[in-house]
């Protein structure tokens, strides 16, 4: 059994323009020790689809589907099931180190609440732990900077504090949100070693959302594309990268400046990202996608295994076959 | 290479900016204290080309393009533009240099004015520099730049809330346009919008400059973007200039521990190639700018520094054809 199976995940929000879809039928599974991405940009409702998970969505918003985590689901729970989990078995790094850290209290009272209420060990203990962790992620004189407050610390430091919080109780999932698009590169080098070096420790399993499809590469062996609240591409790191199926993550790529290759001309994806207020009846990305028919703007495609490649799951209604010469433009291979 | 012959556009020699800053002292009469946030850069600047300025927050590199429009006053050094020393110039030599340089700001949607439409937004330079103009032919160009940089005139009369992020970096880029400049200086324009969108504006830059015959200064952090739209790129760290080189020499050696620092840290977008990366990670935190290292100001998390970096600095020195490199060991 996986560790974590989300089925047909689905987030809807009642606002004052009506009820807003902001992520539908998203589904994976996650086995000890693998790293998913989840990739998209803003209002592609990558960050949503885990908030639900974890319980966290604003007061208007409604989630449909499952989410089982051991076979138990996350979605059905209550406040205080769920606490006995998050936090403990799931954790999460939000990508603002800043504001998910409260500023009121000492790092230590931060970390040693989260061992005391999960664990039930003193706080004498708690702290002892709470330092060993802290050096595990390599922040220098932990013993003494345990006692500052999250201002004294630097964002690269506090995004340190942050990961060694979640790591506190040994959780087996970490779902980690843009953990590093407010850092600077070299921090963010950083930071993104730190996560391989602590995954082949503990053996946590990593749930990384991000639009920086570099980080993505580097870290994970699944890869989820999603666009307009809907799984565009899913599959290896490998099919997501070198043969791309979807015209969208075709667009992604193509649109990356690259350290790698001498550019030519940019490959812009025309148009702007959707209103989730207003979505168009077919396939969300069919607005702005340059192979669309019109059968795509009236017809939903729905997310199946890939007639080349049974492991890549797409939705689109368009063949492989069509699309093979533009993925081999953008994949560099 | 006969362009780079003729007389540089701008020149920019030793500018430092220095802010005074409170003390560490817990009085009010405690000493107060320097911070440099730019201190020493020299550069120079020929027309129709796209210099690229890299670094980390911090590094100077927002406040240095504030200096060059004296929106921040330099406290020492030159700024030559076409010839002309403006650093002791008045505010109005300023307000005729301003026609020929113009700027992009980071955050689209924040440096407009919420309470104008697009049509004053993007008409205003005309309003304050060229009076003689009649409202029509105001409105006339407008149209125009609004379809150049990809906006529907039917737009004309909308409020920028109205706009996505994109749409938005198109009307300040309008706006800078309007005046036909000979220099842009674009901070950080992309870093706020999506990959898709981003590569909208990248293209769009690119294709304006070609037919306008644009100087631009290219701010970012991303050096991936600043390869794609750049010629020279001049790398800076704590204030300092580090590197100064051709993009293609920057890229395929880089001089400086620090710029190949950099480039080793910048995420790959193909999996065997980033899984098999050896990146050097710098440790440690960026010193601070009020109290920053003796001699080179990289040393304490430079991989390479000897005993003679904490005790030397040097300027921008040339060590090949096509790069300078502020590294002792070079």
């Amino acid at each position: 059994m996986s560790l974590l199976k989300v089925s047909n995940l689905g987030v809807q929000f009642q606002t004052n323009d009506g009820v807003v879809s902001a992520v539908n039928g998203v589904s994976f599974e996650l086995e000890k020790g693998q790293t998913l991405g989840i990739v998209g940009e803003s209002g592609s409702g990558k960050s949503q689809t885990v908030l639900a998970m974890m319980g966290l969505l604003a007061r208007n918003g409604r989630t449909t589907g499952e989410a089982l985590y051991q076979g138990q689901n996350l979605l059905a729970m209550s406040p205080t099931e769920l606490n006995r989990i998050r936090g403990d078995r799931l954790a999460m790094i939000f990508q603002d180190p800043m504001t998910s850290l409260n500023p009121y209290l000492t790092v230590e009272r931060q970390m040693t609440e989260v061992l005391e209420l999960h664990k039930g060990i003193s706080r004498r203990d708690a702290k002892k732990r709470a330092i060993e962790l802290l050096d595990a992620v390599r922040i220098p004189e932990a013993a003494r900077r345990i006692n500052m407050y999250p201002h004294e610390f630097s964002g690269g430091m506090r995004q340190r504090v942050m990961i060694a919080m979640a790591l506190l109780c040994e959780p087996e999932v970490l779902i980690a949100d843009e953990p590093t698009t407010a850092l600077d590169v070299t921090v963010q080098a950083q930071i993104l070693t730190l996560l391989k070096d602590l995954q082949r420790d503990f053996g946590t399993s990593i749930v990384m959302i991000t639009h920086d499809l570099g980080v993505v590469a580097g870290l994970c062996e699944k890869v989820m594309v999603m666009y307009g609240g809907r799984v565009m591409e899913y599959g290896t790191a490998d099919n997501i990268f070198y043969q791309p199926s979807h015209p969208y993550t075709i667009g992604l790529l193509g649109a990356l400046p690259r350290l790698d290759h001498d550019g030519s001309e940019l490959v812009s994806i025309p148009g702007n990202p959707p209103n989730m207020a207003h979505m168009p009846k077919g396939c969300p990305f069919s607005e702005r996608c340059t192979h669309a028919s019109s059968r795509c703007a009236d017809e939903l495609p729905a997310l199946a295994a890939s007639t080349s490649n049974p492991q890549v799951l797409r939705a689109c209604h368009k063949p492989v076959a069509e699309l093979q010469l533009a993925a081999q433009e953008v994949a560099h291979v | 290479m006969s362009e780079q012959a003729k007389q540089p556009i701008l020149s920019v020699r030793d500018v430092k900016v220095h802010f005074q800053v409170k003390g560490d002292g817990r009085w009010p009469w405690s000493a107060r204290r320097t911070l440099k946030a730019v201190d020493g850069v020299s550069f120079d600047l020929y027309a129709g080309e796209t210099l690229g300025v890299v670094g980390e927050s911090g590094c100077g590199k927002s406040t240095l393009s504030r200096a060059i429009l004296n929106l921040i006053p330099a406290t020492a050094g030159e700024i030559v533009w076409m010839g002309k020393d403006l650093t002791r110039g008045s505010d109005k030599d300023w307000h005729a240099v301003r026609k020929d340089i113009q700027m992009i700001f980071q955050d689209p949607l924040a440096s407009l004015n919420p309470r104008m439409t697009v049509a004053q937004i993007i008409g205003e330079p005309l309003r304050v520099h060229k009076p003689e103009l009649s409202a029509e032919d105001i409105m006339q160009r407008v149209r125009s730049m609004m379809r150049k940089v990809g906006l529907r005139e039917q737009m004309i009369n909308r409020y920028p809330h109205e706009f996505s992020g994109g749409q938005c970096q198109r009307i300040g880029i309008a706006r800078a346009l309007i005046l036909e400049p000979k220099l842009i200086i674009c901070d950080e324009p992309v870093s706020a919008l999506d990959v898709s969108i981003q590569a909208q504006i990248i293209n769009l830059l690119k294709e304006l400059q070609r037919e306008m015959g644009l100087a631009l200064i290219f701010i970012a952090h991303d050096l991936a973007v600043v390869k794609h739209i750049s010629d020279r790129i001049l790398v800076m760290y704590l204030g300092r200039e580090m590197e100064l080189a051709q993009k293609h020499a920057l890229y395929d050696a880089p001089a400086h521990p620090y710029t190949r620092a950099l480039l080793s840290a910048i995420p790959i977008p193909d999996p065997k190639l980033e899984k098999n990366k050896v990146i050097q990670i710098l440790q440690g935190d960026l010193p601070s700018p009020i109290n920053p290292p003796s001699g080179c100001v990289f040393r304490t998390r430079c991989p390479q520094a000897e005993d003679r970096c904490s005790k030397e600095t040097i300027q921008l020195r040339r060590i090949s054809e096509q790069s300078q490199s502020s590294c002792l060991l070079a």
